[in-house]
């Protein structure tokens, strides 16, 4: 089984230096790029393999660069733009690619860059990851003192340079039009589109926004080829995928596996299946931002489109879960705060819903619950829906609450009926 | 140019509307009400409050549809969307629901109440049934300085402010703060707020958070207020206002529409100007001075008649000081009273030599002058020696605004309509239309510039010609000039000369007669290769361009006469002459006067002076014309009842002509009268006579309300006494009544006295009187220009060209500073603009002061043609050095005449 992203990722080990990033077979993408390809070729290998954009949303990556005007007119500069602002709730997947191997993500930025002819680009980076700041400083440095990096590398008359932005902390960021406002130093909200960011992006220029997942593959895709890409998963949609369990399960952890692997055999083989005395009710497939995933779905193939046709999302491949010793209504007034918290503030239903749902929740958690407090919520959960608010910020708090609602009905009615919460 | 219409499809109707607007505002033009609070049409769509959802349709077979939000949503031929559909209203609801969820229940103690745009929205979307149960989220308020109340507990997170007062008026005080359901809009600590515009935010918030202070010191609900139409008296721009009484007294400005002048807006000056209308020092009975040297008296009708007897003999010579801000019809009526040649217009002869050479130049030239919609379209601007935020304030906002064109154009090349705001803007970032700004000091403007040019008033006018000679080759004037002058000279020409609608400020409150002429020529050479260039002249009051138009010498005139002959009777028209030349000549003048009648709303250092001083009805208490800086003759109307012996200046003089000659028939019963028998004596105004309605007028038989039918407790107030009505005072001059009797329908956009329109109470009712959204009032925008270039004539370039002044030691070039509070003499009577206005100074560049041994806050002494002034420094390295700005005309302040060379000693 392959691992092309985590293979020389070693737990407790530092990462590969540029010498022994080499001599693993780095930068021979980026070489081979500026020697012999051209940004459109580049362009054309990313699409014909499918490459989704790891994230969440899974927006094919090469068509996301097509975007891009290209023409001899074009705006200058254009930008690329890393998003390692990773804040999803139970999502730690990138900083494992971060602080295991930050050459990879400098290769595949180069050549990202180069195919869309970014003479600059920026890693926008979560602030908690100190770790990963140093090992990405450090290779920065020796990609530029090699000449990977700044003006005219490795003669091909292709320039770029690269910028660590640290986060000041805010989980909208990861909103790529949120991430422009706050990398040019506006309040971080999200932009009106279109316009999109290909088109109008960073100080309104043609900007790309990648995760750090999808940059690290665009190295493997151009030495490897498309259809070496297409044949890792198991459904036929490309790739391996970094998939995390947390909860309670006796080998919480992160592992590179085939896209398409059953939320089954993640729980059961790799995350060793629940700890003792601990059964599973539940799990949130893709951080918090996704729909419940229950019992009858641990079959559910997980990759973009499986995930979907069970009513979730594949999100960011890194599952919570849900024990049955862990009260859901608990449970979700943890992640709906955190995201009432975490709301721009821009738009009506987010800004306004999310904290009344909120104290809903603890309020039916502390058992002062009203059983029309269940059709609000039900309500809200429709009022937030995608669409109707600015972001996708609120309907992705929306989803864990819908289908709480829905899979754990009887849980919420014995709060309130008992007036005090059966956990506790 | 010609649209072609499109069709859309909205509840099962067709219309066919204008493409390239988004569906908000067609809808809006429609007369369709759709809910919404973030949306300004002056400041665009951002799809904050979700709170204008509809359902829109793919195509005709789409029964299901989705949701979108209309202010985004691009009007396309073939659009097929629900405003009534259930889920959309459904929606619209629960944004209400939400946005009430903290919103206070403290209407009946909210000064918003009556006027809400949060209470029309409320009622349009039917919310009335409160589900949320938990404690609301509560803020601390600010203090905001004495204009602007502050409560944040009432607000709903439209964002409308920041974005009126950062990203349309270039403010940057007000800020939104902290994030989720606690983001905050105020300033970053309590204090005054900065910007000119700030009043606006009264308007533009839609809940209480922003409330006039003025106001809630004589609170009155909007349904009893009684409202008219009216002008602003306060600077040249001529802004539409509604002006608000009740018992007697002003309560309120706010703004007027009007789509050719100050659209949405109006500038700080013009809103809380007003309280000099109710100030203790209003002349409200007539006073006459017994003997010289003795105190004035009030006098009764009986002893005043006899004294005006007296007085006004028609053996007497009267001489008539007329003023720029008294009405045209006044002006006018004084002319009558002492014949042509015997009326001055109270302004010094520099100051009227300036106007006139503004006005023939307008009439001859061929180059328009435009009106503040057309400043906002121009495409490049030129701003020579005129500190507009200071002077005209909506000028400023205006040019801010077309510092935004070519930007836009770019966004409209990438298909991101204007209206959109946030893509528009993020696309423009630090993009602008070129402003260029040639100045003394630094200007509020600065920030657009993307060339400023500091000089003395010298260098200013010399620039203006290298410019000139820059633009054509066949200036017939030679000019030398070093490399940086004819670098920056060249680069403007250039701009000016490429640009589609090029656009030059200037004005003659510098008082520099070069900068003038050089703003002129640029303008003249700039027409004979674009025809669409404009020309913007500040002139300083309200009526500058309406006395220009009239017959009539300087004050200086007056002096020079008074020096050979005596003055029998001088009348003096609401000009306070200790303002217009120095104390020495105003002093002499007066003396060599037997008798002075003076009729003035204010006492003042004139009015002491009077034998006979007569009170005169303000702006707010007569009906008037005056003419902008653009040649635009606009009416205001009578909003309080005169009380007292308080009546129109032109009806004081219809009194003395009756007098003075009793064989003059005149029979100025109303005011229709008098303008009749001015545009028979003056044919200059003969548009006045039809271009608005005149006091006759009359919708169904019956006359325009001033107050709202929701007009209450008319006879509340002295119930204790009697509860019959009182009667209703009669208004012969114009249409309206004072009371809430008469047509309800919407009157003529000139004669809108309130706003209101069915399910819109505040001020967003007004969208209903426009032909759409940011376009003309129904039926056209009211006031009429008296010049229209025909370009035929061929004026010639003026060709005095300044020579730098040589400076001795100690001496120092002094030029004007203007203060938007303060250098107006209205604004400036009032309480709370008082609180506004700073302590005479003078600014001077750091090392100049350093040279003085001066620090910021010391005082120095100027002496300047023999007046002394002491002043307190403020430094302000922009100014070069050699050059003093001094604060001008702040109250207490004595005449001096500006620029001029004076001398600076510390004390």
């Amino acid at each position: 089984m392959e691992r092309p992203l985590t293979r020389h990722i070693v737990t407790g080990s530092p990462p590969l230096n540029l010498k022994d990033y080499r001599k693993s077979g780095g930068y021979e993408g980026t070489i081979r790029v500026l020697k012999e390809m051209s940004p459109a070729d580049v362009t054309s290998l990313v699409k014909a393999s499918n490459l989704l954009g790891r994230g969440g949303a899974g927006f094919p990556t090469g068509v996301k660069w097509s975007l891009v005007p290209m023409d001899a007119g074009s705006p200058k500069p254009k930008y690329l733009v890393c998003n390692a602002d990773e804040m999803e709730p139970g999502t730690f997947k990138d900083r494992y690619l971060l602080e295991g191997n930050p050459h990879q993500l400098i290769d595949g930025m180069i050549i990202s860059a180069y195919a869309i002819q970014a003479e600059k680009a920026y890693i926008f980076l979560r602030w908690a990851y100190k770790k990963a700041e140093a090992g990405l400083r450090k290779a920065l440095e020796e990609a530029y003192a090699s000449g990977f990096l700044g003006k005219n590398i490795l003669g091909s008359g292709f320039t770029l340079d690269i910028s660590i932005h640290v986060s000041a902390g805010r989980y909208i960021c990861g909103e790529e039009t949120a991430l422009l406002n706050s990398l040019e130093g506006k309040r971080a909200i999200p932009r009106s589109k279109p316009p999109f960011p290909a088109i109008s992006g960073l100080f309104g220029k043609p900007t790309v926004v990648n995760n750090v997942e999808t940059l690290c593959w665009i190295s493997h895709l151009v030495v490897n080829g498309a259809e070496w890409f297409k044949g890792l998963s198991l459904t036929g949609t490309g790739g391996t995928k970094l998939y995390g369990v947390s909860g309670k399960v006796k080998n919480p952890g992160i592992w590179e596996l085939p896209l398409g692997t059953t939320v089954h055999e993640l729980i059961e083989e790799h995350a060793g299946g629940m700890s003792d005395g601990y059964r599973f009710r539940g799990a949130l497939p893709g951080g918090a931002s996704t729909d419940f995933l229950v019992e009858e779905h641990l079959d559910v193939k997980m990759d973009f489109s499986t995930v979907a046709a069970a009513g979730s999302r594949l999100g960011t491949g890194t599952m919570i879960i849900l024990d049955d010793k862990t009260c859901p209504v608990a449970f979700l007034h943890n992640i709906e705060k955190f995201f009432a918290l975490e709301s721009c503030g821009w738009c009506t239903p987010c800004r306004e819903g999310l904290p009344w749902v909120e104290k809903i929740l603890d309020s039916i958690e502390r058992g002062t619950g009203k059983m029309e407090y269940l059709d609000v919520l039900k309500f809200q959960t429709r009022y937030m829906g995608p669409g109707n608010t600015f972001c996708a910020h609120a309907p992705g708090a929306a989803e864990p609450l819908q289908s709480g609602l829905k899979y754990f009905k009887d849980d919420f009615v014995k709060h309130i009926h008992d007036k005090k919460c059966p956990w506790r | 140019m010609e649209v072609s219409m499109i069709k859309i499809l909205i509840d099962g109707k067709q219309y066919e509307v204008k493409p390239e607007k988004n569906l908000l505002e067609t809808c809006l033009a429609l007369g369709l009400n759709i809910p919404h609070f973030c949306y300004h049409p002056a400041l665009g769509s951002v799809g904050a409050c979700r709170l204008c959802a509809v359902k829109k349709f793919r195509d005709a077979d789409d029964n299901k549809g989705r949701l979108v939000m209309s202010c985004l949503e691009p009007v396309k031929e073939g659009l097929i969307v629900s405003i009534e559909d259930d889920e959309a209203k459904e929606f619209r609801t629960a944004i209400i629901e939400g946005l009430m969820t903290n919103h206070p229940h403290d209407c009946p103690v909210c000064d918003e109440g009556g006027e809400c745009h949060l209470q029309d929205m409320t009622v349009m979307t039917g919310h009335n049934y409160r589900r949320f149960d938990f404690k609301k989220r509560t803020y601390t308020n600010q203090y905001l300085g004495p204009f602007i109340n502050h409560e944040m507990n009432r607000c709903i997170q439209c964002y409308r402010c920041v974005r009126f007062y950062r990203d349309y008026a270039g403010g940057k005080d007000l800020n939104v703060f902290a994030s989720h359901n606690h983001v905050y809009f105020g300033r970053h600590e309590d204090g005054v707020l900065e910007s000119e515009f700030s009043g606006n935010l009264i308007e533009v918030c839609p809940t209480g958070v922003f409330t006039d202070k003025t106001l809630k010191k004589h609170f009155t609900r909007k349904w009893d207020l009684s409202n008219t139409p009216s002008i602003c008296v306060h600077c040249t721009v001529g802004c539409n206002i509604l002006v608000s009484e009740r018992y007697d007294s002003l309560r309120r400005i706010m703004n007027r529409y009007n789509g050719a002048v100050n659209g949405y807006f109006i500038c700080d000056r013009g809103r809380f100007g007003y309280e000099f209308v109710n100030d203790d020092r209003r002349i409200r009975n007539a006073k006459i001075r017994p003997q010289k040297e003795e105190n004035q008296v009030e006098a009764d009708n009986e002893i005043l008649t006899s004294r005006l007897k007296t007085s006004l003999a028609k053996s007497q010579k009267i001489i008539g000081i007329g003023s720029p801000r008294a009405s045209l019809e006044s002006n006018f009526a004084l002319s009558v009273l002492v014949g042509n040649e015997n009326f001055y217009h109270g302004i010094s002869k520099k100051e009227q030599l300036l106007t006139h050479t503004v006005l023939d130049f307008l009439q001859k030239s061929g180059v328009q002058t435009p009106s503040l919609k057309q400043i906002e379209k121009a495409d490049a601007v030129l701003i020579l020696g005129e500190d507009l935020t200071n002077t005209a304030p909506m000028i400023a906002l205006a040019v801010r605004q077309a510092s935004r064109n070519i930007p836009n154009q770019e966004a409209l090349k990438k298909g991101i309509p204007i209206w959109d705001d946030g893509p528009s803007r993020e696309l423009a970032q630090d993009t602008k239309s070129p402003v260029f700004i040639v100045t003394p000091f630094k200007d509020g403007l600065d920030d657009l510039s993307e060339g400023t040019f500091r000089a003395s008033y010298d260098d200013i006018a010399y620039l203006g010609f290298v410019i000139t000679a820059s633009l054509d080759n066949k200036f017939p004037v030679s000019i030398t000039t070093d490399y940086e002058h004819q670098k920056f000279a060249d680069k403007v020409a250039s701009v000016l000369i490429n640009a589609k609608n090029p656009l030059i400020i200037s004005g003659i409150t510098n008082g520099d007669e070069a900068i003038v002429y050089a703003a002129l020529n640029i303008a003249r050479a700039l027409f004979e290769s674009n025809p669409k260039c404009m020309l913007s002249m500040v002139l300083p009051e309200c009526n500058s361009m309406g006395l220009a138009f009239i017959p009539g010498k300087s004050l200086d005139d007056l002096v020079a006469l008074s020096a050979v002959e005596e003055i029998n009777t001088l009348v003096i028209l609401e000009n306070d002459l200790y303002r217009r030349a120095t104390a020495d000549m105003v002093d002499f003048l007066l003396e060599r006067s037997k008798q002075i009648i003076v009729l003035d709303h204010l006492t003042n250092r004139t009015s002491v002076h009077a034998d006979l001083l007569l009170p005169a009805a303000t702006f707010a208490e007569s009906e008037g014309t005056l003419v902008n800086n653009e040649g635009r003759a606009q009416r205001y109307y009578k909003a309080i009842v005169n009380s007292n012996h308080v009546r129109e200046s032109w009806r004081w003089i219809d009194e003395f002509i009756k007098i003075n000659d009793q064989d003059k028939i005149l029979s100025w019963n109303r005011f229709d009268d008098i303008v009749s028998s001015m545009v028979n004596e003056w044919p200059v105004f003969s548009k006045l006579k039809t271009y608005m309605p005149d006091s006759d007028f009359r919708m169904l038989n019956e006359k325009i309300p001033r107050q709202t039918m929701r007009h209450s407790g008319r006879t509340a107030i002295h119930a204790n006494i009697a509860v019959n009505e009182a009667k209703i005072p009669n208004d012969s001059d114009s249409p309206f009544t004072f009371s809430m009797e008469g047509q309800p329908e919407r009157p003529p956009s000139s004669l809108v006295s309130f706003y209101w329109s069915p399910g819109w109470n505040s001020v967003q009712s007004m969208y209903n009187d426009l032909d759409e959204p940011n376009g003309s009032l129904k039926g056209g925008d009211p006031g009429i220009r008296l010049i229209a270039p025909d370009g035929t004539v061929d004026i010639p370039y003026f060709k005095m060209i300044p020579t730098a002044k040589k400076l001795q030691k100690d001496e120092w070039m002094i030029v004007p500073v203007y203060q938007i509070f303060g250098s107006e003499e209205l604004s400036s009577a009032g309480h709370t603009l008082t609180q506004r206005i700073r302590v005479p100074f003078v600014y001077l560049n750091r090392k100049d002061a350093d040279s003085l041994g001066a620090v910021e806050g010391d005082r120095i002494r100027l002496v300047i043609s023999k007046t002394n002034i002491v002043l307190i420094v403020r430094i302000e390295n922009s100014l070069e050095q050699g050059i003093a700005g001094v604060s001008i005309n702040l109250p207490g302040m004595p005449f001096i005449e500006l620029p001029g060379i004076g001398n600076i000693y510390k004390l």
